[in-house]
């Protein structure tokens, strides 16, 4: 018989495969006194040994599957499971205190993972930490009997299972054998839903206890569309399903068909369609779903993606291959927006009760200028070869706006002088997302270039509900007129400047909020790239002067987040 | 025993990368290699060791070797140390 799991649609398609079961195993152990300690030291050295063959193996398969760059991790692996102090270290401990090698192997390297992660000046090292702590783990496995997962060894197409998928985790992930996620956790802006988005690959999140309803092997269906995981699938589902696949790859060709078409409305007005990106390799596939520009780069992957912070010549070469990429289209970066749920392995921020209202994004930015200007004057020099504008994240105040783009003129003023070519037009904007903001949109309209909505975060910070809350998730409501006005409010006060406005939430491609932002003059929609088609299709279809009648009632007759979807099906039929 | 005196030129001190590079140099050789700065001194095979001693821009360190290859094992490290621009 086949089992149901019921989750969030977090990245449309259909994908049947076997599961992969990403999950951690118990690693727990007693520690025991031990008699021959000789026999003990043979068990740790057979331990090391198969964990040395693990990673090689593994450091070939990730240089074969997922590049140099990715295998350089193994390698740095090898070498802390050959290192003499700290083998040396183990064996003594086992011979000396008479104790087994799980606990001899837990207090050295213990000792040495919190000697490198007090090196709070020093990036690199602390990041050492956490390879001597994944190092220590495989060993712990390999002596305790237990496997652990190798996602870098997939050798065959896949759905995989996980408790949660971590950027470390997808890193490892080979697109070309992975063709679906379920996750026991999250919701459709978590890290693992906007990634399937990116890598367009069917996922379903938040959907209970895949990771223990589901056993390595199970012939696992994802429907993305519908958020739905079945298991063990009977014939006839399949075949309903595999059906239904077809179904989404018919639709996907005749929205491929718009792909080089300009988006323009039923009675001829024309809005530009946008991709949110990460990586510069992301956009071949922006290109592909025909983005006319970029509408965020979200320039924090490049410092998650890097072991220490990325060099100024590093986020250069990445900035200007994502402007040549765009041939002229324009590509809006934002800086930094680590903080939050972000971290970065080696550049440590305090613990916080509230890390969405705390240290974070251009808050970090002001502060930490060294890496601010090394950013900036990236920026800059990339701007030479394309269109690129910039954007500051978790902009509060106009004293923020203000004092961040001071230090990008003193940058840009330094490198003219130095005699370095940069764009002579380079429009400075913010993300709208802090409600504050909003309220003063006005003001920050007369300094800023162009305003852009967040609408994840601004949906959180005034509904004040965690988006990583699922106890709360009811609060994520786009369409409540609250939120609706507020982003009212953002347009007009930018139009009112003569400035422009775009979003780069997930609302803007959502199928619901598009009508109604339309209505309201929103300029630029920028969504992940697998929306943009399906948008488009949309977006023919509209005619303005009926949107903005739908935009008005919105925001003035609607009470609730269902009266406006209501209102949007009556307008759409 | 061959020794050899350095001094610390790279911005980042013996840290990173580069530190990797000197364990491997060093690992080739059967001799005994030892980084020595100030009182401490370690085992210049071990990527703990090297690391656990945070050798700074500007610091003056001591190589030493001792064994049949100790020889070639200071000029190698030697070669690495300067092909990265890690000290002089």
């Amino acid at each position: 018989m086949s089992k149901m799991l019921k989750g969030i649609a977090a990245s449309d398609g259909i994908a049947i495969a076997k599961a992969y079961m990403l999950v951690q195993p118990d690693l727990s152990f007693s520690q025991v006194s031990i008699e021959d300690p000789e026999s003990e030291i043979k068990r740790l050295d057979t331990a090391v040994a198969a964990a040395s063959e693990d990673l090689k193996l593994i450091k070939q398969k990730a240089a074969e599957n997922l590049g140099a760059e990715e295998a350089e991790v193994f390698e740095a692996h090898l070498t802390i499971l050959s290192d003499p102090e700290l083998m040396g270290n183990i064996g003594d401990k086992i011979k000396n205190d008479k104790v087994n090698a799980e606990a001899a192997l837990k207090d050295v390297t213990d000792m040495f993972i919190s000697m490198f992660e007090g090196m709070t000046d020093n990036a690199y090292m602390q990041e050492r930490a956490g390879d001597i702590r994944d190092v220590t783990k495989r060993v712990m496995s390999h002596l305790l009997g237990v496997s652990i997962p190798n996602p870098a060894l997939i050798d065959q197409e896949v759905v995989v299972i996980a408790h949660d998928l971590t950027p470390s985790d997808t890193a490892q992930l080979n697109r070309k054998f992975v063709k679906g996620f379920i996750t026991d956790v999250g919701g459709r802006t978590s890290h693992s839903a906007i990634m399937s988005r990116t890598l367009e690959i069917p996922a379903v999140v938040g959907a209970g206890n895949p990771t223990t309803a589901i056993t390595e092997g199970d012939m696992v269906i994802v429907d993305g569309i519908n958020g739905d995981g079945i298991i063990n699938p009977t014939a006839e589902e399949i075949s309903t399903y595999e059906a239904k696949a077809k179904a989404f790859s018919d639709q996907k060709a005749e929205w491929e068909e718009l792909k080089d078409a300009k988006t323009v409305t039923a009675d001829g007005v024309h809005f530009d369609l946008a991709a949110n990106i990460g990586t510069p390799k992301d956009v071949a596939g922006a290109l592909d779903n025909g983005a006319e520009a970029v509408g965020l780069f979200r320039s924090e992957f490049l410092y998650m993606d890097a072991s220490e912070l990325p060099s100024e010549d590093d986020q250069f070469e990445a900035y200007k291959a994502a402007v040549e990429g765009m041939n002229g289209k324009q590509v809006v970066v934002r800086t930094m927006d680590i903080g939050g749920d972000k971290e970065l392995p080696y550049l440590p921020l305090p613990e916080e009760m509230n890390p969405f209202l705390g240290y974070r994004a251009i808050r970090i930015s002001l502060d930490r200028q060294d890496i601010f200007r090394t950013q900036l004057r990236a920026l800059l020099r990339a701007s030479h070869y394309g269109q690129l504008a910039i954007m500051f994240p978790m902009i509060a105040t106009v004293d923020e706006f203000k004092a961040a783009k001071a230090i990008y003129v003193e940058e840009r003023t330094k490198l003219i002088d130095a005699g370095v070519p940069v764009a002579e037009k380079l429009e400075v904007g913010m993300m709208m997302e802090i409600p504050a903001a909003v309220m003063n949109g006005d003001h920050l309209a007369k300094y800023a270039d162009f305003f852009s909505i967040g609408t994840n975060d601004l949906i959180q910070y005034s509904m004040a509900a965690d988006r990583g809350n699922e106890q709360v998730s009811y609060l994520y409501q786009p369409y409540n007129p609250s939120i609706l006005r507020l982003i009212k409010m953002v347009i007009d006060t930018a139009h009112k400047e003569g400035k422009w406005a775009g979003m780069c939430g997930e609302m803007a491609g959502d199928q619901i909020a598009v009508p109604i932002l339309a209505g309201m003059g929103l300029d630029e929609f920028s969504m992940s790239a697998s929306s943009i088609l399906k948008t488009r299709s949309l977006m023919k279809k509209l005619d303005t002067t009926k949107m903005k009648e739908l935009a008005d009632k919105a925001v003035t007759d609607c009470e609730t987040n269902e009266e406006v979807i209501a209102l949007v099906e009556s307008y759409m039929k | 025993m061959e020794k050899k005196d350095f001094h610390v030129i790279a911005e980042t001190g013996i840290h990173a990368r580069p530190a990797t590079l000197l364990v491997q140099a060093a690992s080739k050789f059967t001799s005994d290699v030892a980084l020595v700065y100030g009182e401490k001194s370690v085992n210049l095979k071990s990527i703990m060791g090297v690391m656990s001693l945070g050798v700074g821009q500007n610091a003056d360190v001591t190589i030493t070797a001792d064994g049949a290859d100790e020889v070639d094992a200071i000029a190698a490290i030697t070669e690495t140390m300067t092909k990265e621009g890690l000290a002089e």
